[in-house]
């Protein structure tokens, strides 16, 4: 019983999760200006990471969660970056 | 280290899914607020919704079933939740002024080129109002 609450809540966390990855993949592909796709680059690496914990949750494995944390780290010094680039041209001075 | 759905108590079970639902529910109206809102200074506050309570539904429910599923204390996905809630103000706030400065340096009309206080902040009148 409590199997099936779990796994049907998980079932629409994906499912929500995926249109909100499509949802940022149109605002990354429609700008209009850089800054609006690295703010959707930013939100697309977030919907991932929380993609990767809905899916640990499904498999029982906590493994998932060591690469939720990593895609964590890359997006934030990902976006800092392409945030730096956009402010002065170069990423490091 | 795994676990099994099937050991989690129900109650635990109906929690956690609450949570998980409220989670991606947010993130995902974060998102529909990215591509709805007009302009760019009011598109950086939806994904927001996403990083405070999305990632801390989905973490939150992450921790109840890996507990109530394991028998012991699992809080490592806290870990997650510090992170993303430390780190989204740093980037957007990057972002916020990386985008104000190249709109005020193509002299863009919907932006001011300055801030009041920026220019009368050595006026003494101005100061005192």
């Amino acid at each position: 019983m409590s199997e099936t609450v779990i796994l049907a809540a998980v079932w629409f966390a994906q499912i929500a999760l995926a249109l909100a990855m499509c949802l940022c993949a149109w605002r990354m592909i429609a700008g209009p200006r850089a800054q609006d796709r690295i703010l959707a680059l930013d939100a697309l690496y977030l919907c991932a990471m929380l993609q990767l914990l809905a899916f640990g949750i499904r498999t029982g494995r906590t493994i998932y969660f060591e690469a939720a944390l990593i895609i964590g780290m890359l997006g934030f010094v990902a976006t800092v970056a392409l945030a730096k680039f956009l402010m002065r041209g170069e990423v490091i001075e | 280290m795994s676990v099994h759905l099937a050991d989690v108590p129900l109650w635990a079970a109906i929690l956690a899914a609450a949570f998980l639902v409220l989670g991606a529910g947010l993130t995902l109206l974060g998102t529909v607020g990215l591509v709805r809102l007009p302009t760019f200074y009011q598109r950086i506050h939806a994904p927001t919704l996403g990083t405070s309570w999305g990632a801390g539904g989905m973490v939150m429910a992450s921790m109840i079933i890996f507990t109530a599923a394991s028998g012991r204390l699992v809080l490592h996905e806290i870990l997650i939740g510090i992170f993303v809630t430390v780190t989204t103000p740093v980037t957007l706030m990057m972002l916020g002024r990386s985008a104000l400065y190249r709109d005020r340096s193509e002299k863009n009309p919907d932006v001011p080129l300055s801030v009041k206080s920026d220019e009368t902040n050595d006026d003494p009148a101005q100061g005192a109002s």
